[in-house]
C-alpha cells in the first residue's frame, strides 16, 4: 500500500503542446490525479468568420504543425461538402497517398523520437544518436520517405501548398512517385526492424474500459469520410458528428472535452484499429496479432503498437495506390469550384484520431459559422480517467514516486497528443 | 554520429534552446524535420532545452529560438525571463515575427465576441496576439510559416562563425523567374509574390499570401492596383494582406478606404 506521493510534472515533454500532470496520494488514498491543459487558445473558429471559403484550408492547416495535411484535407472536405463538389477519383487518390504519408510521417516522429525514449531509459532521441545509432538512422531513413512524399505530392512537407478546393494546383512527376514506390518497398524492411525494436519494449499492464469512436471504413480501413461509429455500438452519420462529441468546458482545460456512452472516450490509432481489424492490410493485420492486438483492446498504452500496425497498413495501401496512380493517364488536376449558400462537415481520420471541420456560408461564399473538433481534445476526458485509474492502482501496488511520474507520463504519451491543436 | 572534433579541434558547439508560445509548433517541427541534416545540425550545436522533443531541460543556454506569438500575462514574464537569459534571441516564423495567422482575431477589435464565439460563457484568459519583439528585444528573425530549416542551419552556422545574417532583400517576384514559374497572375490566381520577401510557395502554384513580410522597399501600392487591374476583389486583397500580420498596417488602410468607397457610394446612390 502506498501511503503518500505527490507527482507534479510541469509542461510536460516530448508531446505537442503545454500539459500538466498532478498526482497526489495522501494515506494510501488518491486525493488528486489531473490533467490539466493550459494551452493559450487561438480562437480560429473566431478568426475564420467574414472569410472567404478558400481561406478555411490555408488558415485551418495551421491549427496543427504535426497534423497540417490532415486538417487542411479536412477543411477542403468540409467546403467541398458544403458546394456540393464530388472530388474525381484522381483527387482522391492522391489526397489519401498524402493522408498516408503524413500518418507514416507522424507515427514514426511518435514512436521512435517521443515514445521509445521511455522505453531506451533516455529523456530524448539526443543521447541515441551515439548509444543506438542504427536506430536514429532508421527512424530519420523512414520519417524522411514519408516527408519526400508529402513535398512531392503537397507541395510541402507542412502546411502543404497545392492542396486546394477542387484538387490540386498541380500534380506530381511520376518519374518522382516511381521513385518513391521503390523507396517504400525499401522501408518495409525497416518497418519490421521498428517491430522489432517494439517487441522488445514491455508494454505496461493497464487496462480500463472505455468506449473507442472513429470512421468505419465500407470495405476499406477508413481515413477520409464515412459514417461515425464506436465500440459501444454508437453508428452516426458524417454530418450528425456533433451527436457524437458532445463538446463541453471543464475548468482544468482550456481545450474542450467530448463524451458519447459513458463519461469518456478514446479516439486514434487503437480506437481505428478497434473499430476496423478486419479492413486492415493482411499483413498489417498479423503484425497485430503477433503483438496480441485484437478488438476490442483496452489497454491504451497499445496505441503505440497500433500506430505501428497503421505504418504497416499506409505503407502497403501506398505502394498499390502508386502504382494504379502510374498505371493512369493523368487527368485535370483541379475542378472549378462553384460556391454556394450552405453547410459542410467533414470527419477525417489523422493520425491521433478523427477530426471535424464544419463551416457555414452565406451566399457570397463568406463563412458565417465554423467549428472544429479535434482528436486530442476528444481524448482529454479519457486520459483524464485513466489516469486516475492509474493513480489508484498505484497507491494499491505501492509504487514509487518516480515510477508513478514515468509511468503517467508514458500513458499522456502513449496517446501521442497534440495538445496546441485541441485547444486551437 | 555527430563531429565533435573537426582537423582534432575541438569544435564550439554554442548551446541553443527551443521555445514555444501561441503557435502550432510547426517551426520546432521543421527542425527535427530535415532529417537528411538532423545529425549534421546536431553535431553543431549543443541542445539543451526543447521540450517538444526532450525531458532535460536547463537555463543555461547562448541563443534562444523562439516560436509563437504573446496571448497572455504568462507568457510575457515567461518570454522576459528567457530574454534575460540568452546572448541572442531569435524569433521563429510569422507568429514571433508579425503574430501570424493567431493575429487575425485582433481585427475583430472585440475579444469579448472572440472569446464567446468559442467558449461562450466559459473564462478564458486572452488578449490581442502580439510578435514577441512587442515584449522583448530580438535579435534576428526567421520568416515564414512555416519555417525553412535551411535558415535556421545557415543562421546558426553564421552565429558560430561569427558572421552576420542576412535575408535577402528581394521579392518573390525575382525568385519565381529565376526558376521559370509561370507567373500566377497569368493562372487567374492573387498572389502577392511583388512585395513580399522571397518565397517557396509560387513554385507549386500557389500564390503567396505574404508569410514572410514585406520585402525591402515594397511598394503595397502597386500590389493593390495589380490585384484590382486582374479583378480581384478589395476582399480577396485583404483576405491575402492581412492573414500573417506581416502587412497588417497596409490591410487596415486598405480596409479604411474600402469602407470609406462604400459609403461614399452608397450616399451617392441615394
Amino acid at each position: 500500500m502506498k501511503i503518500s506521493c505527490n507527482v507534479n510534472v510541469h509542461h510536460l515533454s516530448r508531446v505537442e503542446g503545454h500539459g500538466n500532470i498532478h498526482i497526489k496520494i495522501k494515506g494510501g488514498r488518491v486525493m488528486e490525479a489531473q490533467w490539466e491543459v493550459v494551452e493559450t487558445p487561438r480562437f480560429f473558429e473566431a478568426m475564420l468568420v467574414g472569410k472567404k471559403w478558400d481561406n478555411a484550408p490555408w488558415i485551418c492547416g495551421r491549427i496543427c504543425g504535426i497534423c497540417s495535411i490532415g486538417h487542411t484535407l479536412a477543411s477542403i472536405r468540409a467546403v467541398e461538402n458544403a458546394f456540393g463538389i464530388v472530388p474525381s477519383e484522381q483527387t482522391r487518390k492522391l489526397r489519401l497517398l498524402l493522408k498516408h504519408m503524413e500518418t507514416l510521417q507522424s507515427h514514426v516522429l511518435h514512436l521512435y523520437f517521443l515514445a521509445a525514449p521511455d522505453f531506451l531509459n533516455t529523456g530524448s532521441v539526443f543521447p541515441l544518436i551515439k548509444s543506438h545509432p542504427d536506430v536514429v538512422a532508421r527512424a530519420a531513413r523512414i520519417k524522411l520517405i514519408a516527408n519526400d512524399a508529402c513535398d512531392i505530392i503537397g507541395g510541402r512537407r507542412m502546411h502543404p501548398t497545392r492542396t486546394v478546393v477542387g484538387g490540386f494546383t498541380m500534380l506530381p512527376d511520376k518519374c518522382m512517385l516511381e521513385a518513391l514506390k521503390r523507396r517504400l518497398e525499401d522501408a518495409r524492411s525497416d518497418l519490421y526492424l521498428t517491430a522489432e525494436l517494439f517487441r522488445s519494449f514491455p508494454v505496461p499492464d493497464f487496462v480500463r474500459e472505455t468506449e473507442f469512436v472513429s470512421l468505419r471504413g465500407n470495405g476499406d480501413y477508413p481515413f477520409i469520410g464515412g459514417d461515425l461509429v464506436s465500440t459501444d455500438g454508437v453508428r452516426m452519420k458524417e454530418h450528425d458528428y456533433k451527436k457524437m462529441t458532445n463538446e463541453y468546458t471543464v475548468d482544468q482545460s482550456t481545450a474542450k472535452w467530448a463524451r458519447l456512452s459513458r463519461e469518456s472516450f478514446a479516439v486514434g490509432a487503437l480506437a481505428r484499429l478497434n473499430n476496423n481489424f478486419a479492413f486492415l492490410n493482411p499483413a498489417a493485420r498479423e503484425l497485430s496479432e503477433s503483438f496480441g492486438l485484437r478488438p476490442v483492446n483496452h489497454n491504451p498504452f497499445m496505441n503505440n503498437i497500433a500506430q505501428l500496425v497503421e505504418c504497416v497498413h499506409v505503407t502497403l495501401d501506398s505502394i498499390n495506390m502508386i502504382s494504379e496512380l502510374l498505371d493512369n493517364e493523368w487527368d485535370e488536376p483541379r475542378q472549378p469550384v462553384k460556391h454556394k449558400k450552405g453547410k459542410g462537415v467533414a470527419a477525417v481520420e489523422v493520425p491521433r484520431g478523427i477530426l471535424y471541420h464544419c463551416y457555414e456560408f452565406d451566399r457570397a461564399g463568406k463563412i458565417v459559422r465554423s467549428d472544429c473538433v479535434i482528436p486530442t481534445g476528444q481524448n482529454h476526458a479519457n486520459i483524464q480517467h485513466d489516469l486516475m485509474e492509474l493513480a489508484a492502482q498505484s497507491a494499491s501496488m505501492g509504487r514509487k514516486d518516480t515510477e508513478i511520474e514515468l509511468l503517467a507520463e508514458m500513458l499522456v504519451r502513449s496517446y501521442d497528443p497534440c495538445i496546441s491543436c485541441s485547444v486551437h | 554520429m555527430p563531429v565533435e572534433k573537426y582537423l582534432g579541434v575541438p569544435l564550439h558547439r554554442p548551446k541553443v534552446a527551443f521555445f514555444e508560445f501561441t503557435a502550432c509548433e510547426g517551426c520546432q517541427l521543421q527542425i527535427l524535420n530535415n532529417e537528411a541534416t538532423l545529425l549534421d545540425f546536431l553535431s553543431l550545436v549543443e541542445v539543451v532545452s526543447f521540450r517538444e522533443a526532450m525531458k532535460e531541460s536547463t537555463g543555461d543556454y547562448e541563443i534562444a529560438f523562439i516560436e509563437g506569438s504573446i496571448t497572455r500575462a504568462d507568457e510575457v514574464k515567461r518570454l522576459k525571463d528567457i530574454r534575460k537569459k540568452a546572448k541572442v534571441l531569435v524569433a521563429m516564423g510569422s507568429c514571433a515575427c508579425f503574430g501570424g495567422v493567431n493575429q487575425l482575431k485582433n481585427r475583430f477589435n472585440n475579444p469579448k465576441w472572440v472569446k464567446d464565439q468559442v467558449y461562450g460563457k466559459f473564462p478564458v484568459e486572452s488578449e490581442e496576439a502580439r510578435p514577441i519583439e512587442d515584449v522583448v528585444t530580438v535579435d534576428l528573425k526567421i520568416y515564414g510559416c512555416p519555417i525553412k530549416k535551411e535558415e535556421v542551419e545557415k543562421v546558426v552556422t553564421n552565429l558560430v562563425l561569427g558572421k552576420s545574417v542576412n535575408h535577402p532583400k528581394y521579392p518573390v517576384c525575382m525568385e519565381c523567374m529565376a526558376n521559370e514559374n509561370i507567373c500566377l497572375y497569368k493562372l487567374g490566381e492573387p498572389c502577392l509574390g511583388p512585395v513580399t520577401r522571397d518565397a517557396w510557395c509560387p513554385g507549386n502554384r500557389c500564390g503567396c499570401w505574404g508569410c514572410r513580410g514585406p520585402a525591402d522597399a515594397a511598394n503595397v501600392e502597386q500590389i493593390i492596383s495589380i490585384m484590382k487591374e486582374h479583378n480581384f476583389s478589395p476582399d480577396t486583397i485583404i483576405d491575402r494582406l492581412e492573414c500573417f500580420g506581416g502587412f497588417r498596417e497596409f490591410a487596415e488602410e486598405l480596409k479604411r478606404k474600402t469602407v470609406k468607397a462604400k459609403t461614399k457610394k452608397k450616399r451617392a446612390g441615394k
